[in-house]
């Protein structure tokens, strides 16, 4: 297929004697929004880890394989992780704003990168919260501490404070799953808007919300990625049982 | 029946927590009584800036300053040791040590806490004291500086078990977040954890500070225990607590001497408090 991002290639992943991604060969297409589905416990968090080498943080994990983005293998040893987290962004399950102000948190990663100009991370302040529609509710509150946001608030914070290191990959590990309803409707609007400068890809438990705003879906059982495809192929014309059987609530 | 015994349990534990105000409050009177009996002779202004202590003279000096001046000089030296030591060290422990070497470096810090004092403090006379005699060639080694290396060595496992502690308490998320954005590891230290822990760090440090500012063995032995102004670090000098220790027993009860040394406890209960109502203060004002 055309444009692929990450191109996945028999990767395995152990933690200690537990192997928790199984043989996964796949590619997610760049600028659109892939979501991956998949019970409790199915891989798909370790998944979406491996692309930004998050699980490097817990003990005893060994992934082989190959994960390629933009024609480098990720996985390789003496893979740059400052480099690599600066294109691949990620943002949590729950909002993780750094107990600073509003505007400590978005030029945190922008510093880290050196930028020193006041004027640059002024205006970074602002583009990125634009982006993420806080602008007008905060711009008079810059230096108020992050904590005191809403939840909503906070996970918007997050992504803001992503945007500002201009990453390519967005990775989204169930944002909207401490959020209310509403909130989850305008993050799932905010991901429309966004995919068309990043391309992102959402771990979820939520079937409606990979149907909602996905292009394609991946579905993950026990460490086995069992088919990717466009989302409503996968939704309606499933090609394995499994896939199916899951989607129509058999079990999950 | 049960009501009772449900009231009877709550009747103790009041009785607990009002007699630990009781005893406090009670202490402070005492104190208070007899210390203030020392300003019929001699004015509070020149209590506390008299500079020369001559207690059993005739007439009786009694300047507190050079003895307030010992006890700053001893324990601001022991926090410009400790303190950065002692957090470093926390840090350490926290996110960099191997398991093994955490686990030994954390028993090894509890076997410094279970050292009394009396034992630094002749383990400091026979090593330290020579040493730093010789190093800068003193005409002695009791000094100001070999109090403070010494009671840093005191104030560390304070520190460091509760900067230890505040450090654990930082929510693993903010260095996800933090690692995530590509942070390196001292960044993710220096920017977020720590700042994060702040309050906490604060506190370790004003708990270490209260140990030193009250300790007094240590200090007695190798500070060299003269009752004079203080010019630099390499001087011996005399902190407050020593004052009290040193002299108690030889006052002689009721006297001005006796009362003086009394306002000397009013005065180090006075610093104690403000440096515990400092660190609650930032506390509170972090929480907020």
């Amino acid at each position: 297929m055309d444009n692929p991002k990450i191109q996945i290639n028999n990767l395995d992943l152990w933690y200690g004697d537990f192997q928790a991604l199984k043989g996964v060969n796949t590619r997610f297409r760049e600028k659109v929004i892939t979501a991956i589905i998949g019970p409790s416990g199915c891989g798909k968090s370790t998944l979406l880890r491996v692309f930004n080498r998050m699980n490097d943080l817990a003990e005893g994990v060994k992934t082989t394989g190959e994960v390629v983005i933009d024609g480098q293998n990720i996985i390789a040893k003496g893979t740059d992780l400052v480099t690599l987290r600066k294109k691949v962004g990620m943002v949590f399950q729950r909002p993780n704003p750094f107990p600073l102000s509003i505007y400590e948190n978005i030029v945190f990663g922008p510093r880290i990168y050196g930028e020193t100009n006041r004027m640059k991370l002024e205006e970074m302040v602002e583009n990125s919260l634009k982006s993420v529609l806080l602008w007008e509710e905060l711009k008079n509150k810059l230096r108020k501490p992050a904590l005191s946001l809403s939840l909503e608030q906070k996970q918007r914070l997050c992504i803001a404070r992503l945007l500002a290191v201009r990453p390519d990959i967005l990775l989204m590990d169930e944002p909207c799953s401490s959020l209310d309803p509403q909130a989850t409707t305008r993050i799932e609007e905010l991901m429309r808007e966004l995919k068309v400068n990043y391309t992102i890809v959402i771990v979820t438990h939520n079937m409606q919300q990979a149907a909602r705003i996905s292009d394609e879906t991946g579905f993950m059982l026990l460490g086995e990625l069992i088919e990717l495809g466009r989302t409503e192929e996968l939704f309606t014309k499933p090609r394995d049982k499994r896939t199916e059987d899951y989607i129509t609530g058999r079990y999950g | 029946m049960r009501t009772a015994k449900e009231k009877f349990i709550e009747k103790l534990i009041l009785f607990c927590g009002l007699a630990s105000i009781f005893f406090v409050v009670l202490i402070f009177l005492f104190l208070l009584k007899e210390g203030i009996s020392v300003f019929k002779t001699v004015s509070p202004g020149d209590f506390l800036c008299g500079k020369k202590w001559y207690p059993i003279s005739e007439p009786a000096q009694l300047g507190i300053l050079p003895l307030i001046l010992g006890s700053l000089l001893v324990t601001l030296g022991a926090a410009v040791i400790s303190i950065p030591m002692g957090v470093a060290c926390a840090i350490y422990i926290t996110e960099l040590a191997p398991a093994k070497i955490k686990e030994i470096l954390k028993s090894g810090i509890e076997l410094l806490a279970a050292i009394p004092s009396v034992v630094l403090g002749f383990v400091g006379m026979i090593t330290l004291v020579p040493w730093i005699k010789n190093i800068f060639h003193l005409p002695t080694g009791l000094t100001a500086l070999t109090g403070a290396i010494m009671l840093a060595f005191m104030a560390m496992p304070t520190i460091v078990s509760i900067a230890e502690d505040a450090l654990y308490s930082v929510p693993k998320s903010y260095r996800e977040g933090a690692f995530a954005l590509g942070a390196t590891h001292w960044q993710v230290i220096h920017r977020v954890i720590l700042p994060a822990a702040a309050s906490g760090i604060l506190e370790a440090v004003m708990l270490g500070l209260g140990r030193v500012i009250g300790e007094t063995m240590a200090v007695m032995m190798i500070t060299g225990n003269a009752a004079i102004m203080p010019h630099s670090i390499f001087q011996p000098v005399r902190t407050l607590t020593a004052t009290i220790a040193a002299e108690m027993g030889e006052a002689v009860v009721g006297s001005e001497h006796y009362f003086a040394l009394f306002a000397i406890g009013i005065v180090l209960f006075v610093i104690s408090f403000a440096i515990n109502v400092t660190a609650d203060l930032f506390l509170h004002r972090k929480t907020k």
